[in-house]
């Protein structure tokens, strides 16, 4: 004699197995999906944080941690940094477009 | 319903494997469907543990005693609560919660991650579901938690007296968390060092994963501590336990990963460090479960000898192996280019202390270590003690405490000397002052490492505080505000600097509390009957009166204690102890209480400058004639009858009690130590908020066209 409830568990694990093989098998029947979004979200946070560094490094020269000197060294490497970055998004967004 | 749990583990001992397949062939043909097909399998792996997760939590709620975990983990009279949480106090229920944990928190991790970062991200998901697998195969073959008893009793054994305390059920979940969490930035490090990309991207992508996992971790060692300090019994909160520095361990090495990074993301520097730093700590996560689950060291966390050690240590073995292999494979990509321009700046500071951490990971992994080290080489198991880890560790932390403070003074590429004198001048004048101070007070002058650990303190407190303030005076000088909003404005424009500082200033709170605690306590173990008095730091401790209550699930056998100081009252402390039955046949109603585990009470009066402590022993030996002549009569009472021989022992022990040993301790400064926990939580949750959108939008709007132009140039 089966216990009370088995088909019903029988059942809910036959549903668990064919909704993990419908889902996991999907993308095989779909067309691969492009990855152009998440890179440019990449760039862009990747800009935001040298943005962020330029900021605090003024933050630090007006706080006098830093002496003006040093300040532009600094900027002008972070500036580089954030320019070559602003050319990548720019190239990036050019490529999400065409 | 034991079915569909069963159903679910195989399900994902079938889904692991596959996942990995599918996520190899994804990272070697470069494709996006297989490497999706693999992101998939790891959300499906997710949701089945869930299912698995659900079916053993009705189980335990539903005192279902037909399965064996919950037949030696909980019974009818474990309060709701504790059936609710039992289940990680099993091996197998704990390995559970261990692998679901980690399938949540790697599918939210390639979710994100896949998008940022594809090809590393399609790697970690090969290496995340390596890990499930690994788990998933030991609960399915060696620690099942729906195996079922033949017969099945009719009452559990319940749960283990020492972990009924309500922190201790949060415990499990916080530490797993951490474990599992350091396993995602282990992951994408991995991904990044196969796929090449061993610039900064990985390291944005797990960002967050890192702070969360070190705050999870960071809060389960605090709730561990805070449970031994109230619940053990042995009067202190930090034992240098095997299981306890396991955890601190991957804190440590994640401490200085934390750090680090910041070095590569401004400079792209300390490549094959960082990555040779999380890799570190990713397999110390692994260790640190090895530990607590083999039994392999005695810990009073430990679970008992397990068949889990093999497969733990061959699984040990190939996560450093593979990770040796794969920087020695990348060590010409790893290697950079620039160098720290100067020891006057934070980039230095950072990594001296990193130093600083990795050393005293070392410390404590050898003194850890130090027993399985020394019966391989002798054939004897030794091992060390408190004293030794203090010598050690004691000077490390307090050069970290310093800075911790030394570090917000600095700024990135170089500070002159002279400018870093000023802006440090107020804060070592309030280190010498409070060192000055300390030295008039006799107990802390002889004591020459807690008073340089408060000292150090003081100096890292004020500089972050000095350094926050002039930032807060700087913007409101800019923009025309008041001190108030200016100060909240430079916090939510740099969440992540200024909840790092918090985070300092919390560790050195924590530190001090530790520091003034441990040295300066004041500890007296005592006999005493009714009406006597014994002093202790300053304090009169009276034992007005025994204490005896029963229930159903435990005898409380205890005392009334009054505290005064200098003839005032202080408080009424009531410390107690709990026996708890063992499920015994052989033995008599009343005995199979005194014969199974007991637990402390303690009686504790916390303060913000000292606490008082007090637990009892009571002598039980005494009332053994009288529990053998109950037993002798009634050997058969049960339910309501042997409730009332209990109720009788719990009277005869108020009535008649024989002398208790106490132990009382006055340790100052203990509150500081939770104060600091919660302070450098409150940092790292201010890190982990994410910007709000109009100050990165206000930022990007800040960017001189200049910049625009030259990015176009």
């Amino acid at each position: 004699v089966r216990p009370e409830g088995h088909d019903v568990e029988l059942l809910l694990v036959c549903a668990m197995v064919a909704l993990v093989a419908g889902f996991v098998t999907r993308p095989l029947r779909a067309p691969a999906p492009g990855s152009a979004s998440g890179r440019l979200r990449a760039l862009e946070d990747a800009r935001d944080a040298k943005l962020r560094e330029i900021r605090d490094a003024e933050l630090d020269l007006r706080m006098g941690k830093l002496e003006p000197a040093d300040h532009r060294v600094l900027d002008a490497r972070l500036r580089a940094e954030a320019a070559a970055l602003l050319r990548r998004l720019d190239a990036a967004r050019e490529e999400a477009r065409t | 319903m034991i079915v569909l749990g069963r159903s679910a583990l195989l399900l994902a001992l079938v889904l692991a494997p596959a996942g990995v397949a599918a996520a190899f062939v994804g990272v070697r043909r470069a494709d996006a469907r297989w490497s999706a097909v693999g992101r998939r399998v790891l959300y499906s792996l997710f949701g089945v543990l869930s299912v698995a997760m659900i079916v053993l939590e009705a189980a335990f709620l539903r005192s279902d005693f037909s399965l064996g975990v919950v037949a030696t983990h909980s019974s009818t009279t474990t309060p709701a609560f504790y059936r609710a949480t039992a289940m990680w106090s099993s091996q197998e229920g704990s390995l559970l919660l261990w692998v679901w944990l980690l399938a949540g928190w790697a599918s939210l991790a390639v979710r994100s991650g896949h998008r940022r970062v594809p090809e590393i991200a399609a790697c970690a998901t090969c290496v995340l579901l390596a890990f499930a697998l690994f788990f998933v195969a030991l609960l399915v073959l060696l620690a099942n938690p729906f195996a079922q008893l033949a017969v099945p009793p009719a009452e559990g054994t319940g749960l283990q007296p020492l972990l009924r305390y309500p922190a201790m059920m949060i415990h499990p979940p916080a530490l797993y968390s951490g474990y599992t969490l350091w396993t995602i930035p282990f992951a994408f490090g991995i991904g990044a060092l196969v796929s090449g990309r061993l610039d900064a991207a990985w390291i944005g992508a797990t960002r967050r994963f890192a702070l969360a996992a070190w705050l999870a971790l960071g809060f389960g060692v605090l709730l561990g501590a805070r449970w031994s300090w109230s619940e053990l019994g042995w009067g202190g909160y930090w034992a240098w336990d095997p299981v306890e520095n396991a955890a601190l361990l991957p804190w440590l090495t994640g401490t200085a990963f934390l750090h680090s990074v910041m070095i590569q993301e401004r400079r792209g520097l300390l490549r094959t460090w960082n990555v040779g730093l999380v890799l570190a700590t990713g397999i110390l996560a692994v260790l640190g479960t090895f530990l607590v689950r083999s039994g392999v060291l005695e810990s009073i966390h430990a679970f008992g000898a397990s068949t889990l050690g093999v497969p733990f240590l061959a699984f040990i073995a190939l996560l450093v192996a593979g990770s040796t292999g794969l920087v020695l494979h990348r060590r010409a990509l790893l290697a950079a280019d620039g160098r720290i321009d100067s020891v006057l700046s934070r980039e230095a500071v950072f990594l001296v202390g990193n130093l600083l951490l990795v050393g005293l990971a070392f410390v404590i992994f050898w003194g850890t270590f130090f027993p399985l080290i020394s019966e391989v080489a002798t054939g004897r198991r030794a091992s060390v003690g408190p004293p030794w880890f203090e010598r050690y560790t004691v000077p490390l932390a307090i050069a970290t405490v310093g800075l911790a403070g030394l570090g917000p003074l600095m700024p990135w590429l170089r500070a002159s000397p002279a400018r870093l004198a000023r802006a440090g001048a107020v804060p070592a004048a309030i280190a010498l002052a409070t060192a000055g101070a300390l030295l008039a007070v006799p107990p802390v002058r002889s004591h020459p490492a807690a008073l340089a650990t408060i000292a150090v303190g003081a100096f890292a407190v004020a500089a972050v505080v000095l350094e926050l303030l002039r930032a807060a005076r700087v913007r409101a000088r800019a923009s025309g505000r008041a001190m108030p909003h200016a100060l909240a404005g430079v916090v939510g424009r740099n969440r992540r600097r200024y909840g790092g500082y918090l985070v300092h200033v919390g560790f050195a709170v924590l530190l001090v509390g530790v520091a003034a605690s441990s040295s300066l306590q004041h500890v007296r173990d005592v006999r005493l009957r009714p009406g006597d008095t014994a002093a202790v730091g300053g304090y009169d401790v009276r034992y007005v009166r025994a204490t005896g209550h029963a229930t159903r699930e435990k005898l409380s056998l205890g005392a009334v204690l009054e505290v005064s100081r200098g003839g005032r009252h202080v408080a009424t402390l009531t410390p107690t102890r709990g026996f708890y039955a063992v499920e015994d046949p052989r033995l008599g109603p009343v005995d199979r209480y005194f014969s199974g585990e007991a637990t402390s009470e303690v009686g504790l009066e916390s303060g913000l400058g000292r606490d008082f402590w007090t637990a009892v022993e009571p002598d039980v030996q005494a009332l053994r004639p009288m529990i053998a002549g109950i037993d002798r009569r009634f050997p058969l009472a049960s339910g309501a009858s042997q409730r009332f021989l209990l109720d009788a022992v719990a009277e005869r022990y108020r009535r008649f009690p024989p002398p208790a040993a106490f132990r009382l301790i006055v340790s100052p400064l203990v509150a500081w130590v939770w104060m600091g926990g919660l302070v450098m939580l409150a940092g790292a949750l201010l890190a982990l908020w994410p910007a709000p959108h109009p100050v990165l939008r206000r930022a990007r709007l800040a960017v001189p066209r200049a910049l625009r132009a030259a990015g176009r140039a």
